[in-house]
């Protein structure tokens, strides 16, 4: 196997993808002692900026939409690409071809070219005047200024966390709402209808009205706008916006030909960063990071996959860019998931993955006072937990899940001594 | 280089806040209370691009963070 490529102060270290992680991944480069020639391509026009305010506080008007610009340690010592993708990646000779037809010859890539929102299944109707999608800064400023018309009702195709967090926004600028989902409760598939159910419980609090169980089949259109969403039923809910909130996808077309071994759900690499071929060869000058790296977690046996999480894209990046800057030293890269989702006054965060849980339990708090953690158990193991407004206590139980500890924990918790646990289904589909 | 980045001031200083740390102790807010709020229990909103003569009142915040969130770029350092 080839060994990693020593770089040079004349070598050229090409980063691919202008958000979070591309910032992290070359500034790590830099701080590993890297003083080549060093170059960022990202098809928005931007700097690398902050997503999360986006469907927050930017769609209530806390802030304005170009104000989330990331702050960087890295100055004069980078030439940006901006407003340019990469179209092809010929691994032979090295260089990397971008939508404006131009190459960069590389000596070390780093890939972190994210996702992009998934689209609504029919085209035509995603490109009605009334339809949204939230992923770049442009998309939020669109919304937002729909929103701020007041329409009559928007409709949020997707009780996922960012449909969630749309769905607060309305309710906070006052606007009616109806979030649609196929799940039984929102948040269904991310940490089951048992937990989803209770933040769903929430949101009906503060007036979202929830069409759960429904599917959207069509986003009607009357002289050329968006006026209704007609559901798998045949019923109809008038809104004049929807916002598609359906997840991402991974941007990875532009690998087809390389070799690699790359597709909608990510592009592979090995356990030490460096993405690998159809064959599993890993190629020593190229990594990736963020959400389009799909690596193999020591957490969970080295079953590769791909997180979407904010705190990841920077510490995949930084273990990233290090390995290409050639510092190999630091130890395999798995910590553990974790994210936050701010929805209205109420926070929600999570650690481990609930995937394959069979297990939950409220162990801390009370999910009457909006305020608990819900410990997830597969197998007997601790795999998973989410907090609603406790977010002092998710450490502790991140310790539980990194050493897999027994399910359900045997220690009665200081702010409920003595009642006895409950263990429920998590109500995944 | 086709770059726009159009803000309130010229040169702010850039803040992110890695809310994954942040356990809402609530120091910045004391710290830098016109650029960190509290939203309800938990909810942390801070301004991502204060003007650069908030300087002091941003590092005061950046260093009172008990789990260390919190990062500042400032143009003129």
């Amino acid at each position: 196997m080839s060994d990693v490529a020593a770089l040079t102060s004349d070598s050229h270290a090409v980063v691919v993808g202008g958000g979070l992680a591309g910032l992290r991944g070359a500034e790590a480069m830099r701080d590993a002692g890297f003083e080549g020639r060093l170059t960022i391509v990202g098809n928005e026009p931007h700097r690398p900026y902050d997503r999360p305010p986006l469907s927050k506080h930017v769609l209530t008007g806390l802030l304005p939409p170009d104000v989330t610009r990331l702050p960087s340690d890295l100055d004069g010592d980078v030439e940006w690409r901006l407003g340019v993708g990469a179209a092809s990646l010929d691994r032979g000779a090295r260089t990397l071809r971008l939508t404006d037809g131009t190459t960069l010859r590389y000596d070390a890539l780093l890939i972190a070219t994210g996702t992009r929102a998934r689209p609504w299944i029919h085209p035509e109707e995603e490109r009605l005047p009334g339809v949204f999608s939230i992923r770049s800064r442009d998309d939020a400023a669109s919304l937002r200024a729909a929103l701020v018309a007041r329409p009559k009702r928007v409709v949020v195709i997707g009780a996922g966390f960012i449909g969630c967090e749309v769905a607060a926004v309305c309710r906070e600028l006052d606007l009616p709402v109806c979030l649609i989902d196929p799940s039984p409760s929102p948040l269904g598939r991310v940490i089951g209808s048992a937990v989803g159910g209770l933040i769903g419980a929430v949101h009906e609090g503060w007036g979202v009205e929830m069409r759960l169980g429904a599917e959207v089949a069509h986003l009607e259109a009357k002289g050329g706008r968006f006026v209704g969403v007609r559901l798998k039923d045949g019923g109809r809910i008038e809104a004049q916006v929807a916002v598609v909130a359906l997840g991402a996808v991974r941007n990875t077309e532009w690998l087809d030909g390389s070799g690699l071994s790359a597709d909608s759900g990510g592009i592979d690499c090995d356990e030490r960063g460096f993405v690998t071929d159809a064959f599993g060869q890993p190629d020593p000058r190229i990594a990736a990071a963020g959400d389009v790296a799909r690596f193999p977690h020591p957490l969970y046996g080295g079953r590769r996959i791909a997180l979407e999480h904010w705190g990841h894209a920077v510490a995949q990046a930084r273990h990233a860019g290090r390995l290409l800057a050639g510092d190999a030293s630091g130890p395999v890269y798995g910590a553990v998931p974790n994210f936050w989702s701010t929805q209205g006054d109420m926070v929600v965060k999570s650690v481990g993955l609930t995937e394959g849980a069979d297990a939950v339990a409220i162990v801390q708090g009370d999910p009457a006072e909006r305020r608990f953690v819900a410990l997830y158990g597969r197998a007997g193991r601790c795999v998973a937990a989410v907090s609603v407004d406790s977010a002092r206590w998710l450490p502790a139980y991140g310790h539980l899940i990194e050493t897999a500890a027994p399910f359900p924990p045997a220690e009665a918790v200081t702010d409920r001594p003595s009642r006895k646990i409950d263990i429920l289904d998590p109500g995944f589909a | 280089m086709p770059t726009t980045d159009d803000s309130r001031d010229p040169t702010p200083l850039r803040v992110s806040v890695d809310l994954n740390l942040c356990q809402a102790y609530a120091q910045c807010c004391y710290a830098a209370p016109r650029h960190f709020r509290l939203i309800g229990r938990e909810a942390l909103f801070y301004d991502p691009a204060p003007s650069a003569d908030a300087r002091a009142d941003m590092e005061r915040a950046r260093i009172s963070c008990p789990v260390q969130a919190i990062r500042v770029e400032d143009p003129d350092v």
